[in-house]
């Protein structure tokens, strides 16, 4: 049913620090290619090695700059893929039941052999977080890796998603948002985790933890203090003598 | 949005198709025999061949009767069912029309009303997204209507009615353009929203995440085309409400008939626009729109 639970036990999602975030695509890359097998239609790649490659991802980094009021602009670094919301509008919109919201852990789920690939849950997502595959036409979108957290195959280590176990500066955390004491639960509430697009009324799981402050003062340009050399010696008066000229 | 050929054929000829069957339940064109038998062939034709139209579009059409399944939640679902409960309402109508005997009156109204909520429902699908602002908005089901209904009446030859109901149209498309324009601001929804780093500062794209196309940029971020949506705006409004509303004012079949194809451009030409203007808030993540 497409129909949103009351509530569910666990809330699986991510905190994602764009602090230590380096914008290196290891979670993007890792993410297509666990996708790439087991779980549902592999993510497929369309004129792969041809002028106009395109393919499905279930994440993406994008790279935003941050210019404050006074003071050098920032780069961020943004991965953005679902946020399992809790108010899920691309659930309620699937026609066939293809789409759901698991009461057990609250992972949005998609049935691939009931999605008739209408589009309408991926029209339904502010976030951009569903994407029609062109080879399979159905819909595509981030699991939380259901296929690796409660898989016993796998060593411990290895159960969670793949693009937390693989990110190398630790960026991505992964757990239960319903526990206040789970370590994502607790780096939410320090740093302060924020929802993407509150106005939509989502309720997202997953929580964005934002850039810490700055130690040092960011200066427009690390070459600043050598851009105002003073000229000595016969440097300078060719300077002063050509400044009069 | 991209606007696919399928859903504006689709969402053009099934409304133009109920709206005009709506009339012809109710009694407003009193036809029998073989007239009677054309005349509700184009009804279904427009309605069928309109839903037939939205199939296309599936990724996956052999599976299309699940879509029958979530009416509970879905509007998509439940267009499915108005329509199908709609077209069998219908049908006594049409063969009583076509071999002359008798339908209650109760029926006729039923069949009309499931008509009319066909075109609400289908209406519903695109109001009811909140990340394309545009479409947000509790006119857009009143537009629909007004498409289904002015070109239903033109259709069925109802030259007074037609006239006022297609004055209503122009009203409502020109309302529709003015506060639609305003809806995306007032949605609220900005890169400093979508990214949550506005109170930092201004945000701006520094790189893009791909540098090839993907299902978002082709599907949600269409921007071809709209250059022209002024002169596409004038002619939407001028072919599918002032022109007919003119020719049905002089009246005669002929002209009326002639006022249905003009109203076909500009309803073609405003589904469109629909479409092609309509700003899905996942652009704020490409710093497109």
């Amino acid at each position: 049913m497409t129909c949103l639970p009351d509530m569910t036990q666990k809330k699986l999602g991510l905190a994602i620090d764009l602090d230590t975030c380096v914008g290196c695509h290891a979670c993007v890359t890792a993410c297509k290619g666990w996708n790439d097998q087991g779980y549902g239609a592999p993510l497929s790649d369309q004129d792969a090695y041809g002028a106009e490659p395109s393919g499905t991802f279930l994440n993406r980094v994008h790279s935003y700059q941050v210019q404050p009021a006074q003071g050098a602009a920032q780069t961020i670094n943004f991965p953005r893929s679902c946020l399992h919301c809790e108010d899920a509008p691309c659930v309620t919109v699937c026609p066939t039941g293809a789409s759901y919201k698991r009461v057990e852990d609250g992972i949005v789920l998609v049935n691939e052999s009931d999605c008739i690939g209408c589009g309408l849950c991926a029209w339904a997502c502010p976030y951009g977080a569903r994407e029609m595959d062109a080879d399979e036409g159905v819909m595509k979108k981030c699991t939380l890796c259901v296929d690796r957290i409660y898989n016993e195959n796998l060593p411990e280590e290895d159960r969670e998603p793949a693009c937390v176990r693989t990110c190398p500066t630790g960026a991505r955390h992964f757990g239960d948002f319903n526990d206040p004491d789970s370590k994502v639960s607790q780096l939410a509430a320090a740093r302060g985790g924020f929802d993407l697009m509150p106005e939509m009324g989502t309720k997202p799981t997953n929580k964005y933890l934002p850039p810490r402050p700055k130690d040092q003062r960011l200066e427009a340009s690390l070459l600043a203090p050598l851009l105002d050399i003073e000229a000595k010696g016969f440097a300078g008066w060719l300077d002063r003598v050509l400044g009069k000229i | 949005m991209h606007p696919a050929p399928s859903v504006i054929i689709f969402s053009v000829l099934s409304g133009l198709g109920f709206g005009f069957m709506c009339f012809m339940a109710l009694g407003f064109l009193p036809l029998t025999g073989l007239w009677a038998f054309w005349a509700w062939a184009i009804g279904y034709a427009l309605a069928v061949g309109g839903l037939i139209a939205s199939t296309t579009h599936l990724g996956n059409p052999q599976r299309a009767l699940k879509a029958f399944s979530q009416w509970r939640s879905s509007w998509l679902s439940r267009e499915g069912w108005a329509a199908v409960l709609a077209l069998f309402a219908l049908a006594p109508i049409a063969l009583g029309d076509w071999l002359g005997f008798a339908v209650p009156y109760a029926w006729r109204g039923l069949a009309a009303a499931l008509a009319v909520i066909t075109v609400v429902c289908t209406a519903m699908i695109y109001t009811q997204i909140k990340a394309v602002p545009r479409w947000h908005h509790w006119l857009t089901p009143v537009m629909f209507l007004a498409f289904a209904l002015a070109g239903g009446a033109l259709l069925a030859m109802q030259a007074t009615l037609s006239f006022f109901l297609l004055l209503v149209l122009a009203v409502v498309m020109l309302v529709l353009f003015f506060v639609g324009d305003r809806q995306f601001a007032r949605a609220g929804s900005t890169m400093g929203t979508a990214t949550g780093l506005g109170a930092r500062g201004d945000v701006s794209v520094f790189e893009q995440p791909h540098t090839g196309g993907n299902y978002l940029l082709r599907e949600m971020i269409f921007v071809v085309g709209r250059k022209h949506a002024m002169k596409l705006r004038v002619i939407a409004v001028l072919c599918a409400a002032v022109l007919p509303a003119l020719m049905a004012a002089v009246g005669g079949v002929g002209l009326m008939l002639v006022a249905v194809l003009v109203h076909l451009v500009g309803a073609f030409a405003a589904r469109w626009l629909f479409f092609a203007e309509a700003e899905h808030v996942v652009g704020l993540y490409y710093g497109k729109r």
